[in-house]
């Protein structure tokens, strides 16, 4: 349907501009054929189906595509995916475990961190690299690891408890596996 | 700028997975390496820069925002030479070097020469730039960074870098740049010299403050008038050195 | 047996958690731009770089020449099936594609259609065309200058820019009350053009099917219904092969009101084409085309006695509408409700003068969190408050204390006619000072304006109408503006449940559940809600103004106690009793002389379709539309406290505290969420976010490096207090609070400033309260104002 970008199996020959990358998308390896031009966002939303990274400004500004690459918080829209060639990535869609969700979609639920559920992902993708480096944040810790992703409909206060929410069930889940 | 269109490069060099280029170290002279590939945000969590080089440690977590200091270099930041990128001023503050490499071979750029105006740096076509080199310091640094932002990730309405290298109670080594109020980084090299070779005071401070302000060449835009940046610059070239006083008051 | 306990069942004043968090904090809800059609192409806008200038000729050649091209759309191809303009929703016209001339910089003039949105916007890039730039309007000043440009020589009988002049109140009362007045309190403001900006951009997929005829569009909008009309209208298509299914919305504001020539072209597109055709705007096209906000001008003049005491009050206000008038607001209100400035004091004598003008600007006046400008009626009352506060010298929260209706003085008439409902300002008022520690803060202002150090306490105290609106006064178009809810309860007791308003985050799934829980007794879990789709939602008006839970909330209300009267009689049949022996309690019939025998909602549920009365219709479905009788008028106390730094003009948020007057709350986390919401947005407002112009006409705000939206860093914490006073004429007693803070909360913010520096003798910034603003107006003593052009 597209020439920007088409899954294939690994291996097939393909005429230039295009690129054949692979790319581990919530742990599972994904190859596709991609115009070099193609942005990461874009690859995962159009090519991979992963609809849970939105895009909402052309400026690297708003955070709303902010996915996990080799663990770290990137903006998808401002990384070309043949730069995500043999690197990992993790999105929104692979942040529950098979049976039940992460502390920090929880979190997001119980204390009304979200009203349209546009800004969302990215702030769960941001607050979870935080709580990957910092498991205890303080409140401004908080504001201002989340300081790259905009949101217009919570004033921030709520996602900011979310995230302490998240940060307290994570401890109890640590403190049960070390007792 | 490419995906508004500013730009559309017909071929494209990815350098982030050219090997060890992601490093920043302190050599034993003491002069700074940064390479192409080092992030934003490891300087901000770098804890050589606390001590080593605090201009730098000051404006790493100024940069744009948390989610772009991942992936943005210092480097490369130079390189984009934008008027109102933060890294070009802190270079040139420092006296710090461009190492750019090409087919013939390495060779040092000025950080003062490199940025030629608006968006054009001094590399080759054939050249990249592989790393920033912070001279060594000829004393005990000291300096900071301050930066007028209506929000994180505002660029730079005004910033002010100020760099010194204290021996023993004297300045001997100074050095000024301003982001944002010119058509390419300033180095406010009166003011600078004002400082160096004598003990910073309240007096020096407010005449170094009153000749960055008068290097500034800035330009009334929705950021503010030409006088209220002017303004910043004297405002904040005072209030580092006025910090750097205080605490070299408290340390004695 | 007895009732359900209704905070178990998640009913009325439960913070029950929301139901469409589940998906979205999977990533899986479902916008706009995540569905993907068998077929389907993508669209993008060529817009003009120009903001006023005579096109000669566009060569669209090269553009259709490149592989993967599917259409290309210029103002002709529009014109040649009567599509190159389009109504507004203010009995104005507005060009879908520029034919003559582009009147705004960013307007629409080309679209391409292609395989993919890379190839749709290289193919923009390569249509040629030539502009003659015209002379350039950028406010009204300009605009009604002698000799002006005429922008709209489109248009018969438009000899010059202006596009109305309006009159409400009483003029000669007025003069004479300020010929009685001891003191008049002037003031010129601005509030600047601004952008609601939800972070979900505007979008469509139209899907035209020659096969069937029908044609279906997804679209982020907040009013269906209106749209589906408005396209039955202008495509000239049966209404009733017109669907418009409306999504997840990621955040709304008033952006996603009104009918875009986007949506136009690309259903346009799909009707040429056979085909899907998406179109998704880019954040500039969003920024510099789509519904604007605010941008009026005030001359206030209050009358003022000695005592405090407020005579009259004159608003001469200005609007700069852009290049088309296509506000949405209701037909008879020109300026909208600006004529609800005032409502909360009682002022005998008002007069209002609106006139509105064209200038080289985006369209689109959109109610930015806001009911019809009501905004900057609040804006400007509080700001006009304080200046008069200050003019006397008098303490600015007692001036106001003095002027309030009191509660006993309900129903109030207003100055300019409004009616409103109930209230508690003064408690609400003193609510707020005790928690902001208001005394002990004058005095730490005194103590530290003694070290230099400036600090400022700001207040700002409003009602407003919300919950458009009464079909007596209201109506868009000549639509009547009721709203509507359909509920079935199935066999089992569980319950289907649609109405015509439309979240874009609110939580309708969430808090309408709620309501028939609260007036039925079934869980709020059984009940399944569903909107945005006009194919099965009841006609609505759509959620913008604050009207959802005063309106549709109403008619979930209304039509669960339909349900209830019909399953009142079957109980009565189950129970073998007359229905006049029967009693209600939570989730239960019973017999009035024996409450241990009864039958539950969803006995009566199961009977409906298995076991009911002779004669009587099967089911327990129905459908209820409501007219409010009247607007409701929640009240708001805001408070802030700020220090303001003399060398540089920047001023922090020490404190915010927030009193609001919602009536009855559904579900008090959501209100509060909505609370949150709206002050973040006036402190936005007051602090950088603007859209400006140069004298060129170029759009400054374009993206969001310029157009600044603040993050968690600078945004401050809110301190939340609530007062409550029942709406009495809402079925549950509830008001409308989504914009409140957002239209009451930029005063408190700008109040605040001008407090910190009206020693220096400055009565006024515009907003933004800039930091260079700040500094300017210390350094000079003067008033600053913040119209465009801006000075470079």
């Amino acid at each position: 349907m597209t020439s920007l970008f088409r899954e294939v199996t690994p291996g097939t020959a393909e005429e230039i501009p295009v690129r054949e990358i692979t790319v581990t998308v919530n742990g599972q390896r994904r190859s596709a054929v991609v115009e070099p031009r193609l942005v990461l966002a874009h690859l995962l939303r159009q090519g991979f189906k992963l609809t849970g990274t939105h895009t909402g400004c052309d400026t690297s500004n708003c955070g709303a595509c902010t996915v996990l690459v080799d663990g770290r918080p990137v903006k998808s829209c401002t990384m070309f995916a043949v730069q995500a060639d043999g690197h990992e990535v993790m999105t929104v869609e692979g942040l529950a475990g098979p049976s039940e969700l992460h502390p920090l979609q929880e979190g997001f639920k119980e204390e009304h961190g979200l009203q349209c559920g546009f800004c969302t992902p990215g702030m769960m993708m941001a607050s979870k690299a935080l709580l990957d480096e910092n498991p205890s944040p303080t409140e401004d810790e908080i504001r201002w690891a989340l300081s790259g992703n905009l949101c217009r409909c919570t004033g921030y206060q709520n996602i900011v408890k979310a995230v302490m929410w998240a940060a307290g069930k994570l401890d109890g889940e640590t403190a049960e596996v070390q007792a | 700028m490419m995906k508004l269109r500013f730009a559309s490069p017909e071929m494209l060099v990815d350098i982030n997975e050219i090997p060890d280029l992601d490093y920043h170290r302190v050599d034993d002279d003491g002069t700074i390496r940064v390479g192409a590939v080092c992030r934003h945000a490891d300087l901000e969590r770098s804890s050589l820069l606390d001590t080593r080089q605090p201009t730098m440690a000051a404006a790493a977590p100024l940069v744009a925002d948390p989610i772009v200091r991942m992936r943005g270099t210092l480097v490369g930041s130079v390189c984009h030479a934008d008027p109102q990128g933060d890294w070009a001023s802190v270079m040139t503050a420092l006296d710090a070097s461009i190492i750019a490499q090409g087919p013939n071979g390495r060779r040092s750029i000025a950080v003062r020469d490199f940025v030629l105006g608006p968006f054009q740096n001094a590399l080759a076509f054939d050249e990249i730039a592989v790393e920033a080199v912070v001279p060594t310091p000829r004393g005990m640094p000291a300096g900071g960074y301050l930066k007028l932002e209506r929000r994180v990730g505002d660029y730079a309405t005004v910033g002010v870098a100020v760099a010194i290298d204290r021996v023993g109670s004297q300045v001997g080594r100074a050095g000024i740049a301003l982001t944002a109020v010119g058509p390419a980084t300033i180095a406010a090299d009166a003011a600078a010299q004002k400082l160096t070779g004598r003990p910073l005071t309240a007096d020096n401070i407010g005449e170094a403050a009153e000749l960055a302000a008068e290097a500034a060449q800035p330009k009334s835009d929705h950021r503010g008038s030409a006088d209220f940046k002017r303004q910043m610059v004297r405002v904040f070239t005072s209030r580092i050195l006025t910090g750097l006083l205080r605490s070299e008051e408290e340390a004695a | 047996m007895t009732a359900v306990d209704e905070i178990k069942i998640g009913g009325m004043g439960a913070s029950r958690r929301r139901v469409e968090d589940n998906r979205f904090i999977r990533g899986k809800g479902n916008y706009v731009d995540d569905i993907v059609l068998p077929g389907m192409l993508h669209m993008e806008i060529l817009r003009s770089p120009l903001a006023h200038a005579r096109i000669r000729s566009i060569d669209a050649s090269k553009a259709w020449a490149m592989p993967g091209v599917r259409l290309v759309l210029t103002g002709e191809t529009m014109a040649a099936r009567n599509l190159a303009w389009m109504p507004t929703l203010s009995y104005d016209t507005q060009a879908v594609l520029a034919t003559d001339k582009v009147r705004f910089q960013g307007q629409e003039v080309a679209c391409v259609i292609a395989d993919d949105p890379y190839i749709a916007k290289d193919a923009c890039e390569a249509i040629v065309v030539d502009y003659e730039p015209l002379p350039v309007i950028v406010n009204p000043t300009q605009s009604m200058a002698d000799g002006a440009p005429l922008i709209r020589d489109d248009k018969e009988n438009q000899p010059n820019n202006v596009i109305y002049d309006w009159e409400v109140g009483d003029k000669e009362g007025t003069d004479s009350a300020f010929a009685q007045a001891d003191l008049v309190s002037k003031i010129d403001l601005h509030y600047p053009r601004s952008h609601p900006s939800p972070i979900e951009c505007c979008g469509s997929i139209a899907d035209f099917n020659r096969a069937t005829s029908k044609l279906t569009v997804y679209l982020t909008t907040q009013a269906p219904h209106i749209i589906r009309a408005a396209v039955a209208l202008v495509a000239e298509l049966p209404e009733q092969m017109i669907r418009i299914i409306s999504p997840d919305i990621g955040g709304g504001f008033g952006n996603k009101v009104p009918v875009y020539p986007g949506y136009v072209a690309s259903i346009l597109a799909s009707i040429l084409l056979e085909r899907p055709v998406k179109w998704i705007e880019d954040r500039t096209g969003n920024l510099i085309s789509t519904g604007f906000a605010r941008d009026i001008y005030l001359h206030g003049e209050l009358a003022l006695r000695k005592d405090g005491r407020i005579l009259g009050v004159r608003m001469n206000t200005t609007a700069d509408h852009g290049a088309f008038f296509s506000d949405a607001q209701p037909s008879k209100f020109k300026i909208g409700l600006m004529h609800s400035a005032f409502s909360c004091y009682d002022i005998p004598n008002a007069h209002l003068l609106a006139r509105g003008v064209y200038t080289n600007k985006a369209p689109g006046g959109v109610a930015y969190r806001c009911s019809f400008r009501v905004t900057e009626a609040m804006f400007f009352q509080e700001r006009m408050v304080q200046a008069a506060a200050d003019d006397l010298g008098m303490d600015q929260a007692e001036f106001r204390r003095i002027n309030f209706v009191r509660d006993d003085d309900f129903p109030h008439r207003t100055p300019w006619g409004f009616l409103t409902d109930s209230g508690q300002y003064g408690k609400c008022l003193d609510v707020g000072l005790e928690a902001v520690g208001y005394q002990d803060f004058l005095m730490e202002k005194e103590e530290a304006a003694k070290r230099g150090r400036l600090l400022g306490i700001g207040i700002s105290t409003m009602t407003e109408p919300l919950g458009a609106g009464n079909s007596r006064e209201y109506d868009i178009l000549g639509i009547k503006m009721f709203d509507s809810a359909e509920l079935k309860i199935h066999m089992t007791g569980k319950a289907l449940l649609r109405t015509g308003a439309k979240s874009q985050g609110q939580g309708h799934e969430t808090t309408w559940a709620q309501i028939v829980a609260h007036e039925l007794g079934i869980p709020a879990e059984d009940v399944l809600v569903e909107e945005g789709d006009t194919d099965t939602a009841p006609f609505g008006m759509g959620t913008y103004a604050s009207r959802s839970t005063p309106v549709a909330g109403a008619a979930v209300a209304m039509v669960s106690r339909k349900i209830r009267s019909k399953a009142r009689k079957i109980a009565a049949h189950l129970l073998e009793i007359s229905e006049e022996d029967v009693e209600w309690e939570l989730g239960r019939f019973y017999v009035r002389s024996q409450p241990d025998r009864g039958v539950t909602i969803q006995e009566c549920a199961v009977a409906a379709y298995s076991n009911m009365p002779d004669g009587m219709e099967p089911g327990l479905e129905n459908v209820a539309y409501y007219d409010p009788p009247n607007l409701t008028w929640p009240f708001a106390c805001y408070i802030v406290k700020v220090e303001v730094d003399p060398a540089t003009g920047v001023w922090d948020v020490l404190r915010m505290v927030a009193v609001d007057d919602c009536g009855v709350r559904i579900n008090p986390m959501i209100v509060e969420g909505q609370i949150m919401g709206g002050l973040t947005e006036a402190y936005a407002m007051a602090n950088m976010q603007f859209i400006t112009f140069d004298a060129e006409g170029n759009c400054i705000g374009s993206n969001f490096t310029d157009y600044l939206l603040p993050t968690a860093w600078e945004t401050p914490g809110f301190e939340l207090h609530e007062v409550v006073t029942p709406c009495p004429h809402h079925p549950i007693g509830a008001k409308g609070i989504g914009e409140c803070a957002a239209v009451g909360g930029p005063a408190a913010f700008v109040n605040a400033v001008m407090d910190a520096v009206k020693g220096s003798g400055v009565r006024n910034i515009d907003m933004p309260v800039l930091p260079d603003r700040v500094y300017e107006a210390l350094q000079t003593g003067q008033d600053i104002s913040g119209a465009p052009p801006v000075k470079m």
